[in-house]
């Protein structure tokens, strides 16, 4: 009689009664690609990492979101987050703020020393890499984690290519770019630093490397002829911003003017305005939103006084610094038309942010490599013309940004380490993308973004101070919570809830559901009711 | 189970979350919970009754430390969890007739007192027939003596079990077998029906409360609480019926859902007859949003729709809101 409470008898149990014979669907668990790693440009695993995040973990987090990119406390401060264009919480609230999360994980990072792995093996190959800018730095890391020997030769005087020599200091302090530079370089990456590779074939054979990633960055200004007195002032913002980097300060004067309208003219003008202008003024040729600067850059470039005049080009300039500047028209296309008004501006110095070129000269004597608009082409695999030379980051056609660099770097080391391997890198087919349709919204509740603190205005525009600050513990944790985990489980136990069936049996902390098929009746109700987006319906087959 | 949880990528609508103490989470995500009702049941793909009685025997088997006997109405609760020789349920329970669950279950608590076995604890659950039509005078009685009995009515709107024929709860303009969408007043007819719930609050009886299986937190809050006070007690829960309501199997939650979210079921609690609290609607939606999910309603939604009624049972909710005072 070893039986509960007021049973006597034994009753059959209706688990006898298979129920799962009623199906002609079948929930199936899927992991679907959330919106913000589709957008990353350094393919870096967002979800992911926020997951670890959530639950207070920041180093687990932090070492997740370093498996794809080792830059998160730069990536905190200079990405330009695309994710959180893309985030499905922005159709509830606001997006999830990813970017100051993740600057938060690189912060602590910086803040509790933590190091990456060593290699597990080494492979007894030598790579060279030309730039320590994003993408080489990128590179050598992954390709170092894969065990290779990695020495990387840069012209420069100091490591980070144009995230030193391009990035202001308000928007990138140096002891964050030291520090993470720092630890890739004590996996054991070697830096040979005020070195120019003028041969690069050379350079292999005399280094004895079996193959080089090149990533030298887009470091020459790009000129437009403007007719100029002999004591006009023009400079090119490339050294204007370099030059920041010196004991000697530029020398632009009260009245700047910087011509130009990409992010590099805004950095020029806030930094002119931090060394004392009383104005700094930009001239473009079109339009706000034709800009290619980004609108919050415009956004705080304003707000710090910056002036920008629109539909303008700069005719000419005379010795006593008189800008002749003409209005413009945007004609059917979109395209500035010139109108054949005139208006004069007074400046003290003209600095020209109109692009840069690639200075491909470490590039002459190699065979079967293609040069178009000035920038080298390579394979989908990264790989130039000339087998064993890959390329990446500002030389090549894309986006110049430093994420798209990192994202270069990364998946050049993978083709570099499958080729010096003899295979070919084949990527995991991507999974389907989890669309906001296919999310349940109901289940969240509503939270808006913890925007971050600004700097007082005054102070942001006479010092070199960062202009925009980190969340604290508390506030990251919350942001990281925002997190809607699109299309990956989380554990919510909706389904395991409510199935009528008892169909779904939980498997314990971290591993997830699965499907009991001997009663799962296939009415839908956990694809339904699931949050995220992680569960589909398909067919029985017959 | 009160405890306002600080948790803002799910708050507190999801079943469970791994970042909550065991403690926070609901009965229902509890890996080794009771499964009262279990599998291979023959319910209906997307049962909304089987779902809510889970949830409310799982909630009061926890309750009680799984002291607790359960009687039984005719309908399809009976029907599809014990078909002979088989049952689902994994407590003590009994079925007798359609019309006496709220008598047996008096009699079940009568004889647990005789018996000196306080700590023993009875549910009786029916349908919305065996309810608020065939057992209706038993269980006025049962709420008249006070017995000790938490009484439980799954309110699917219709007599589901015999062919979806029209109860006392069956709401105005509903097609049922009995009341088809034909002629010049289709479906249920406006004026007619009983509310049990206020019913049940006229006796003056301890507790009384509606919930959904849409809301888990707060059903499982309301039956916890009712099993923790002794004396006549009554739960009206909404489920809705893919069958009879002609709704797609995997919408049963979203339309509780929206029954609630539109003022049309509104959930809230009273104590010895006075309303004393109300849950708050989250996102108020218009009535058609609920009404064009099952085919109940089609004849609504012709061509023209029939915005006359559909505007009447608008009014029904906002009644329902302004009454319970469901936006705040």
């Amino acid at each position: 009689m070893d039986k509960p409470y007021a049973i006597t008898l034994d009753p059959g149990s209706s688990l006898a009664n298979k129920t799962g014979a009623w199906r002609t669907n079948r929930p199936l668990y899927v992991d679907r690609l959330p919106p913000c790693n589709h957008a990353c440009p350094a393919g870096e695993n967002i979800q992911g990492w926020l997951y670890h995040a959530e639950s207070g973990d920041y180093e687990a987090a932090w070492r997740a979101l370093t498996e794809d990119n080792p830059l998160a406390a730069i990536m905190g401060r200079v990405c330009y987050h695309p994710c959180e264009g893309a985030c499905n919480r922005g159709k509830l609230d606001e997006s999830v703020g990813i970017n100051s999360v993740e600057r938060f994980l690189g912060d602590e990072a910086i803040k509790h020393g933590w190091k990456f792995a060593a290699p597990a093996a080494e492979s007894g190959k030598r790579v060279l890499v030309v730039g320590a800018g994003p993408s080489g730095l990128s590179a050598a890391y992954h390709l170092r984690r894969l065990g290779h020997s990695v020495r990387i030769v840069d012209a420069g005087p100091l490591a980070g290519g144009m995230m030193r020599f391009g990035i202001p200091k308000y928007r990138l302090p140096r002891d964050v770019l030291d520090a993470e530079i720092q630890r890739i370089l004590d996996l054991g990456v070697e830096l040979q630093l005020n070195t120019k590779v003028s041969n690069i074939l050379e350079t292999m054979r005399a280094g004895r490397f079996d193959a080089a990633f090149l990533a030298v960055g887009a470091h020459i200004a790009k000129r437009a002829y403007i007719p100029a007195g002999e004591a006009a002032h023009m400079l090119d913002a490339v050294s204007v911003l370099r030059s920041m980097e010196n004991e000697d300060k530029p020398m632009l004067g009260r009245r700047v003017v910087v011509y130009g309208g990409g992010n590099t003219a805004l950095d020029v003008a806030r930094t002119a305005k931090r060394l004392g202008a009383t104005e700094a003024i930009i001239v473009y040729r079109r339009t706000r939103d034709k800009m290619p600067a980004h609108d919050f850059e415009v956004e705080e470039a304003l707000q710090e006084g910056v002036l920008i005049k629109w539909l303008s080009t700069i005719k000419n300039i005379a010795d006593e610094g008189t800008l002749t500047v003409e209005k413009m028209a945007l004609d059917a296309s979109g395209f500035p038309q010139p109108t054949g008004e005139y208006e004069t501006l007074e400046s003290d110095s003209l600095v020209l942010a109109l692009g840069q070129d690639v200075d491909l000269s470490l590039l002459e004597g190699v065979p079967g490599l293609e040069i178009k608009n000035g920038t080298v082409q390579v394979a989908p695999n990264m790989m130039t013309g000339y087998p064993g030379i890959f390329a990446g980051g500002d030389m090549v056609p894309s986006e110049r940004t430093v994420t798209v660099g990192v994202g270069h770097g990364k998946k050049a080391a993978r083709h570099i380490h499958a080729w010096l391997s003899g295979t070919v890198y084949a990527p995991a087919p991507k999974h389907e993308l989890a669309t906001f349709d296919k999310m349940n919204p109901w289940y969240y509740s509503d939270a808006p973004k913890t925007v971050r603190p600004m700097l007082e205005l005054a102070r942001r525009t006479s010092t070199f101070d960062e202009v925009v600050s980190g969340l604290d513990e508390s506030n990251a944790l919350f942001e990281a919570r925002r997190c809607l985990s699109c299309g990956n489980c989380f554990e919510c136990d909706n389904c395991y809830g409510v199935c009528p069936d008892n169909a779904v049996i939980k498997l314990g902390p971290g591993k997830r559901f699965e499907f009991n098929f001997d009663y799962c009746k296939g009415c839908g109700i956990c694809v339904s009711e699931c949050p995220c987006g992680a569960i589909k319906m398909v067919p029985e087959s017959i | 189970m009160d405890a306002q949880i600080k948790f803002y990528q799910t708050g507190t609508f999801t079943v469970g979350n791994r970042l909550l103490a065991e403690d926070q989470r609901t009965v229902q995500a509890d890996m080794h919970r009771t499964n009262s009702l279990n599998s291979g049941h023959r319910a209906c793909q997307g049962c909304g009754e089987a779902l809510g009685a889970r949830y409310a025997i799982d909630a009061a088997m926890r309750a009680t430390d799984n002291q607790l006997i359960a009687v039984n109405a005719t309908g399809c609760l009976e029907v599809f969890s014990t078909p002979y020789p088989e049952t689902s349920w994994q407590i003590p329970w009994i079925h007798s007739l359609f019309g006496n669950a709220a008598a047996v279950a008096s009699g079940v608590a009568a004889a647990q007192r005789a018996l000196g076995r306080s700590h023993v604890r009875v549910i009786a659950q029916g349908g919305d027939g065996g309810t608020t039509d065939i057992g209706f005078g038993c269980l006025s009685g049962m709420f008249e003596r006070n017995d000790d009995v938490l009484y439980i009515c799954y309110d699917n709107e219709a007599y589901m079990n015999t062919g979806v024929q029209r109860s006392s709860a069956t709401p105005p303009l509903a097609r049922t077998a009995t009341t088809p969408a034909v002629g010049p007043f289709p479906g249920n007819v406006f004026g007619t029906g009983k509310n049990v719930p206020r019913i049940a609050m006229a006796h003056g009886i301890p507790y009384v409360a509606t919930a959904s299986v849409s809301n888990l937190r707060d059903l499982e809050r309301k039956v916890t609480y009712a099993m923790s006070i002794d004396g006549a007690r009554y739960i009206h829960i909404f489920v809705p019926c893919p069958l009879g309501w002609g709704s797609a199997s995997d919408d049963t939650i979203k339309i509780a859902r929206l029954a609630v979210e539109t003022g049309l079921f509104p959930l809230f609690e009273a104590h010895h007859g006075e309303v004393t609290a109300h849950t708050q609607i989250r996102h108020k939606v218009p009535v058609t949003e609920y009404l064009k999910l099952q085919k109940r309603y089609a004849h609504l939604f012709g061509n023209p729709p029939d915005l006359g009624r559909i505007a009447l049972i608008q009014q029904m909710a906002d009644h329902n809101i302004a009454k319970y005072d469901l936006l705040n």
